[in-house]
């Protein structure tokens, strides 16, 4: 019974993880139609503001030596800013053309930024300490919880709560709504594309920059390729749940996140290095069950 | 044969017949001139051409993206080493059945057999995907890649695991790559022209007004996915043979990316497209690969601090991208127009 509680946390926090990287990545599919896949990469940029660039074997911390409030600000302020810059440089050039193309291009995005990051830092993984009291644990009804699980599954639900209130409640949120639902009507309705897409790179960067913080936590590894095993495991867990909806990001998210656990805790340990056999198996079964995904999106739907 | 109908099907075929002959001549004068690097070098690209070739068999025709293709390459690839090892290293490295450990056999039938199971895997995976459409379709590939790639890399006996199967025999060289690729670009194109390439055309283009058609969307694109396939583990197995190793770290995401990347920067929508894209990648890779290690230009030596040849492919793309989104070749096929009206035109 207590070893299923703590496997529960366990889900939960590698779902929110995912359910943050997917919203990002959801975010900006609605309303550019654009799979991003260098938000993995926002998140190791993230990551590696924390030290100082310098190819050397041992890492200094530079905005993670910050105070916590600096250090969350200053990691949000460079990841928002990088994604900002993509968009006007790279993203915004090609907005008019194929959706594979935009997936190209972010693929070819992603493989610079990584390359550059390669050539600033080395390749070599690198250590960065944030936070290390939060791995120790504290005791829930005789369960010890690490509580830097619980901090990532909490500050999940308060940004779910503020992107929904923000898409409800605000204009701009209201507007980007509108235009996922359908991007030609609405601009024609006199919301600014550049605007409303500016401003999803820009939520899109923050929910990067957050993952960025609770990953780095965790693992307190940084390498320049640490983003790519999240953003793939994101991406399958937005179109699981349903391309077009933030609601499926979400959710695709924490089936991701869970499927994952309960493999790992089900299977015989023989079988356990073969994990991610079993949760690709499960999300190509959930594809040919449900092919639009868990939750259906109305703006997705193929029109006649 | 009368002139006239040797001319009407040298026109009819002359998108392959260019683009092969412009490859022999590369490699003719690449053979006459150059070193073995270059040698190398050509022999990389004409893999590369194979693959892309191979993906656009299915990407190109059918519309769909998808990122699973490069299961079927370490499928060949792996394929090709059950087979052609020699048994003293099968049994030093593998746990093989008998009739894999015991036996070595010939290259050619084992190209052909290895490549023919990475077909036989896209026609079992593929009856199931196949009805799916679009972003899911794509996903579902990338499963499938996940799956063979997680499952490869702890398949000791068979696979060696996340280590490198060394020993692979070495003879493919920049005239075995051609061969194969001029095969691969005379069946890419004697399949678009087919009535089966011509109908998943036309669900490309309209997919509801092809279905109206009568045409069986999961049916043509399942046939292009088997095609697409075998030419992909066509490619895994003469990578194997000209590397002389093969490892599953290689067969993952950067080579998915790097192909698909080929195919939309030549211009998906046509097989001049494909064979561009692969051809002018591979050159600017090599030409930032000179650069980067020193280049003497009029008694100076310039060179680009490393790493700076990953930096300059990805922007060589993201520029290509940005000035021409639908590919260099814009979708069109090379080809050359006989007829006596176009002549007279």
């Amino acid at each position: 019974m207590i070893g299923l509680l703590q496997h529960v946390v366990d889900a939960l926090a590698l779902g929110s993880l995912y359910a943050l990287t997917a919203l990002g990545i959801g975010l900006i599919f609605g309303v550019m139609r654009l799979i991003n896949f260098a938000h993995g990469d926002f998140i190791m940029i993230g990551a590696f503001s924390l030290v100082v660039p310098s190819s050397a074997a041992t890492s200094t911390l530079l905005i993670g030596a910050w105070p916590a409030p600096l250090m969350v600000g200053g990691v949000c302020f460079v990841v928002i800013a990088l994604a900002l810059a993509t968009e006007r440089l790279a993203f915004r050039p090609v907005r008019r053309a194929d959706p594979s193309v935009l997936l190209i291009t972010s693929f070819a995005l992603s493989f610079f930024l990584q390359h550059a990051v390669l050539a600033v830092h080395g390749g070599r993984a690198k250590s960065a300490n944030i936070w290390p009291h939060l791995m120790e644990p504290i005791l829930i009804g005789g369960v010890r919880v690490p509580q830097l699980q619980l901090i990532t599954i909490v500050v999940t639900l308060v940004l779910l709560v503020v992107l929904v209130v923000f898409l409800r409640r605000t204009p701009m949120g209201i507007a980007m709504r509108a235009a996922s639902e359908d991007f030609l009507t609405a601009r024609l309705l006199g919301i600014r594309a550049n605007r409303v897409i500016a401003t999803a790179f820009a939520i899109s960067g923050l929910l990067a920059a957050v993952v960025s913080l609770l990953y780095v936590a965790q693992t307190s590894v940084l390498s320049f390729h640490m983003g790519v095993p999240l953003v793939l495991f994101a991406f399958v867990a937005t179109v699981v749940g349903g391309m077009g909806s933030l609601t499926g990001a979400v959710v695709g998210g924490f089936v991701v996140g869970i499927g994952s656990v309960f493999f790992q805790v089900v299977l015989p340990a023989g079988w356990r290095s073969n994990r991610d056999v079993w949760v690709y198996a499960l999300v190509l079964l959930i594809l040919l069950l449900r092919p639009s995904g868990l939750v259906k999106s109305k703006s997705i739907e193929e029109k006649v | 044969m009368s002139g006239s109908r040797l001319r009407s099907l040298l026109e009819a075929y002359s998108t392959p017949v260019l683009l092969s002959s412009i490859l022999s001549l590369v490699v003719v004068v690449v053979w006459m001139n150059a070193s073995g690097v270059l040698a190398q070098t050509v022999t990389d690209a004409l893999i590369r051409v194979v693959l892309v070739v191979g993906l656009y068999i299915f990407v190109g025709n059918s519309g769909v993206l998808a990122f699973g293709h490069i299961a079927f390459t370490m499928i060949g690839a792996y394929a090709t080493a059950w087979l052609t090892l020699s048994t003293f290293k099968k049994s030093f490295a593998l746990q093989l059945p008998a009739i894999l450990a015991e036996h070595q056999y010939p290259v050619f039938p084992s190209a052909i057999a290895a490549s023919s199971l990475a077909a036989v895997v896209a026609l079992i995976v593929g009856i199931p995907i196949m009805r799916l459409s679009g972003i899911s379709a794509a996903i579902a590939t990338l499963a499938v890649l996940g799956m063979f790639h997680t499952f490869y890399n702890n398949w000791g006996p068979w696979t060696m695991g996340a280590a490198t199967l060394p020993g692979v025999p070495l003879y493919v060289d920049m005239w075995v790559a051609l061969g194969w690729v001029v095969f691969a670009i005379f069946v890419a194109f004697i399949y678009q022209r087919s009535r089966y390439g011509l109908a998943l055309r036309a669900t490309r283009e309209d997919e509801f007004g092809a279905r109206a058609a009568g045409i069986s969307i999961p049916r043509q694109r399942l046939i292009a996915f088997v095609i697409s396939a075998f030419f992909m583990g066509l490619g895994g197995v003469l990578q194997a043979h000209f590397l002389g190793s093969i490892a599953v770290k290689n067969f993952w995401l950067s080579l998915t990316f790097i192909s698909l990347a080929m195919l939309i920067i030549g211009g998906q929508r046509s097989l001049t497209g494909a064979v561009v894209g692969a051809s002018v990648i591979s050159a600017i890779t090599e030409v930032l690969r000179l650069v980067e290690n020193g280049i003497e230009v009029g008694g100076t030596t310039i060179s680009l601090p490393p790493g700076s040849q990953e930096l300059g492919i990805a922007l060589v793309m993201l520029l290509v991208l940005i000035f021409r989104p639908s590919g260099i070749t814009g979708g069109r096929e090379l080809r050359l127009r006989l007829s006596r009206r176009a002549r007279g035109a």
